[in-house]
């Protein structure tokens, strides 16, 4: 248990503590310099007050030691608190490897949620405590930011590109879910809760739902629906790319170079699929912008990775569910060697 | 004293040299430019002061129950839209700056009066789409105007608001270029960049912000109308745009534009803690430069307001690196002015009082300057009320202070007549506890998580909010004061002369109010700045 502070908010991650104590100190320096400061001034004023209405007192021209002393101090000060800040922020924002993933949508004025294993929520978002959680954060509109006072967590929601944050609940409980960047007439609705449980609890809550299966298994199924099968072939006879063990694999691009093929890469591809084409392929697939919801984009995301991703190939995958049970995504069916490294 | 009292009667001045709508609207002498400026940001001050008091109202319980979410978000965009670039941007170097300047350098005009004139018709211009906006139904995108939700999410008046912003741009812009090419041309004989007065400073800097930013934000407001007329693209991201770079784009202003802002209040703050305590400012050299260095720094941090954007970690250090070291000139600015009290002769009549409270509240918003620097931190705190709490500390407790000290140390010189001194101490009394009422609160709500622009917020945070719209009443209370007993003091104010407070500075040597051509004789200089001398 941590001691409650009045008018601070809770802290129930594992950042809370180390962006406070940042906090507190940030609080020490500037309360020490501007009570000097304050102080100064009203001494200054009261001691050297005028006393005859034309007095003139003696002039002083300055001092170069205390100018001196007065840039270098804040200076390094300054330098401090930079240092600081910075290894904290790189620590948020740096995701682990050993993650549980879940995926983010945000669209004015909602937050939805979708679990691997296909449970889905709006507005309340179930997480086990003492486990790193990835979220993957996707914007159907305009930029939001997915903020959780409790656990000192912020980033926004960027149309057109995945972001992503990391966090790990220490304390259960329910904690606010707040929409930071205005997004429109409803702004302050975009609101939910974070629900922390214990991790049984968590396991008994997920078994609960999932009536459509899981992410890749949707995923799977538009695959299917889009005729994306017809061109993306299981054999290498197809009009594009095989993706069977494609996701986390570097591509060479026509123009020679290489690009990672993470989920922002094959956001683009389905997205805008003429931008980075694969060597030996056509500029030939078309766009399914508009056709396809951020959500179905995750599915598809999670079915591609879902194929052919055998347990040795696992390993480079930046943070791949070590434990999330998803059967229906360890598929074998479709392993064949990729076309391009 | 008598003989004063006399110019006021009888005497020529740039106010009773000729009468009529006609000879003002078409004047040429920056006096009365500087008067249709003052005429002008004062009414957009008080719109936009009522949107706030609107918005402190809906605040002050949980649910948004006096207006609806639509209507509230066209109040907070109009109240910043309105402050930001109808007050704020133009109050000081185009009201004090523009009267000021040429008579502080012995000047008898700025170099071009008749781009003087027309910077206030071109301000005036962008203020009528301004008050179009506000009569046809306002504008919901915040005064940032962010993409894609400005681009093409947003249903209200976008266009108008951003060709009203891109209008009044270049009455900044021709501003700004007058003073730089009055100060480098029309310095009266002996009076060298090093006895320039510290406010001439500040101004310089200033200037060279709104000629070199400006431009930038009139660009992103002609690619924001693009896009959102003819959709090329360019922030959109279904269209292959980019919504950050709008962000990059903007903030390469508006992070500038904070120190068009506050520079000139510096520039006033450093006249009236010298002149009030009758010592020269010590570290003058160091205070001078300061204001350079802030100008420069302050084109290189706009990144700060994007650390939660997903901007790379790397780029994130640097502009947090940099935004510490413009920090470090601020911070000499205020040791300096602490110093310069030492052994000094401190009156405590108004303009020092406002003087005083700028150091102190410009100290709290720069300290809190330094959280938001902070990566970590900022990541907690940005988009809360601990960045509006900042951001108001700068603006209103440092920039509306220097105004109103500004004003009323001058007023005598404008007007030729004084102020009523117990009143104006006791406004300024009200003004700085409503202030610190208002805003203070919204720290402790910033950093307990409550997001900024919510029409409606969670009951935890009832209580500090029903303190800071407790303040924003005392604050608007205190804000009407001068605003009555200036007025007043324009009819019935005692007689000032020339130099009322035996202060230092060529305005000081010419009567009050100024002859149309400032001095009868040009002015020979043959001293530094702040030598005072008994009169």
């Amino acid at each position: 248990m941590t001691p409650w502070i009045p008018f601070m908010p809770e802290r129930a991650s594992t950042f809370a503590w180390r962006v406070d104590a940042l906090y507190f100190y940030l609080l020490g320096v500037t309360i020490v310099f501007s009570v000097l400061i304050a102080g100064l001034i009203f001494y200054f004023a009261v001691r050297y007050r005028r006393r005859v209405p034309d007095e003139i007192p003696e002039p002083i021209e300055g001092s170069l030691k205390l100018e001196v002393a007065w840039t270098v101090i804040p200076f390094l000060l300054a330098s401090s608190m930079f240092v600081w800040g910075a290894s904290v922020y790189f620590s948020q924002y740096r995701v682990p490897s050993d993650v549980m993933e879940l995926y983010v949508v945000g669209k004015q004025w909602m937050w939805k949620f979708q679990h691997i294993e296909g449970q889905r929520e709006i507005n309340e978002l179930h997480v086990p405590v003492g486990r790193k959680v990835k979220l993957t954060l996707a914007s159907e509109d305009v930029i939001h930011s997915f903020f959780v006072p409790a656990f000192r967590i912020k980033h926004d929601v960027v149309p057109g590109r995945f972001s992503t944050i990391w966090f790990e609940a220490t304390k259960t409980g329910q904690y606010h879910l707040f929409c930071a960047e205005y997004c429109g007439t409803n702004h302050s609705g975009m609101i939910g809760w974070i629900h922390v449980m214990e991790p049984a609890d968590y396991e008994n809550w997920l078994s609960g739902g999932a009536a459509e299966g899981s992410m890749a298994s949707i995923g799977e199924k538009i695959f299917q629906d889009l005729g994306c099968i017809t061109c993306h072939r299981s054999d290498t006879q197809g009009r594009g790319p095989v993706l069977a063990g494609l996701f986390g694999k570097q591509q060479l691009l026509q123009n020679g170079e290489t690009i990672l093929a993470d989920e922002n890469y094959l956001r683009e591809s389905i997205l805008n699929p003429r931008a980075k084409v694969v060597q030996g392929f056509q500029p030939i697939m078309p766009t399914f912008q508009g056709q396809v919801s951020e959500e179905q984009v995750l599915q598809l995301i999670a079915y591609i990775r879902s194929i052919g991703s055998l347990p040795e190939t696992e390993q480079p995958l930046p943070g791949a569910p070590p434990s999330a049970p998803s059967p229906s995504g360890r598929r074998t069916r479709l392993q064949t060697a990729p076309k391009n490294r | 004293m008598s003989t004063a009292a006399a110019e006021v009667e009888a005497g020529s001045n740039y106010i009773n040299v000729s009468y009529g709508v006609k000879s003002w609207l078409l004047t040429l002498d920056h006096k009365r430019i500087a008067l249709l400026y003052l005429a002008s940001v004062t009414l957009f001050f008080f719109l936009g002061g009522a949107y706030a008091i609107l918005i402190r109202l809906e605040l002050m319980t949980p649910a948004g129950d006096l207006v609806q979410a639509h209507t509230y978000n066209k109040m907070f965009t109009l109240h910043g839209v309105i402050m930001v670039f109808f007050f704020l941007i133009p109050a000081i170097p185009a009201v004090l700056g523009n009267f000021l300047v040429p008579i502080m350098i012995g000047a008898k005009d700025l170099a071009f009066p008749r781009l003087n004139l027309a910077s206030w018709y071109i301000y005036m211009l962008g203020a009528l789409f301004t008050l179009y906006v506000v009569l046809r139904g306002g504008v919901d995108t915040g005064w940032t105007f962010y993409t894609p939700y400005s681009s093409a999410f947003s249903n209200t008046y976008v266009i108008v608001t951003g060709l009203g912003i891109f209008i009044t741009g270049f009455s900044s812009i021709l501003t700004g270029l007058n003073f730089i090419v009055t100060i480098h041309t029309m310095r009266a004989p002996g009076m060298t960049w090093f006895r320039l007065p510290l406010f001439i400073w500040s101004h310089y800097a200033t200037s060279i912000i709104m000629v070199l930013g400006t431009p930038v934000l009139a660009i992103t407001l002609v690619l924001l109308i693009l896009e959102r007329t003819i959709h090329i693209g360019i922030f959109d991201p279904t269209l292959g745009g980019d919504p950050i770079l709008f962000q990059h784009l903007f903030w390469f202003y508006s992070h500038p534009a904070v120190y068009i802002m506050v520079l000139p209040a510096m520039g006033v703050t450093s006249e009236l803690v010298a002149n009030m305590s009758r010592k020269s400012i010590f570290g003058y050299r160091f205070v001078a430069f300061a204001s350079i260095a802030i100008a420069v720094f302050g084109f290189l941090v706009w990144g700060h307001h994007m650390f939660v954007t997903g901007q790379s970690v790397y780029a994130g250090m640097i502009f947090s690196f940099l935004s510490y070291a413009v920090a470090i000139p601020s911070a000499v600015k205020v040791f300096n002015w602490t110093a310069t009290l030492y052994r000094g002769s401190v009156s405590w009549q108004t303009p020092m009082l406002y003087a005083l409270g700028f150091i102190g509240l410009f100290t709290i918003g720069g300290m809190t300057g330094l959280f938001l620097a902070a990566l970590g931190v900022d990541i907690h705190v940005t988009d809360t009320y601990f960045v509006v709490a900042h951001f108001h500390y700068i603006m209103v407790g440092g920039t509306l202070m220097g105004y109103l000290g500004g004003l009323h140390f001058w007023w005598p010189k404008i007007t030729g007549r004084m102020y009523p001194e117990a009143w104006a101490r006791f406004a300024a009394l009200v003004v700085f506890v409503g202030f610190n009422l208002t805003f203070f609160p919204q720290f402790v709500l910033g950093y307990m998580g409550m997001p900024r622009r919510y029409h409606a917020y969670p009951e935890e945070f009832q209580v500090l909010n029903v303190m800071s719209s407790a303040g924003a009443s005392i604050l608007g209370v205190g804000l009407l004061i001068p605003m009555a007993y200036l007025i007043w003091s324009m009819r019935y104010g005692r007689p000032a002369g020339p130099n009322p407070w035996m202060a230092a500075g060529l305005e000081w040597q010419t009567s009050s109010p100024p002859p149309p051509e400032n001095f009868h004789v040009t002015p020979v200089v043959r001293e530094e700045a702040y030598t005072f001398r008994k009169t």
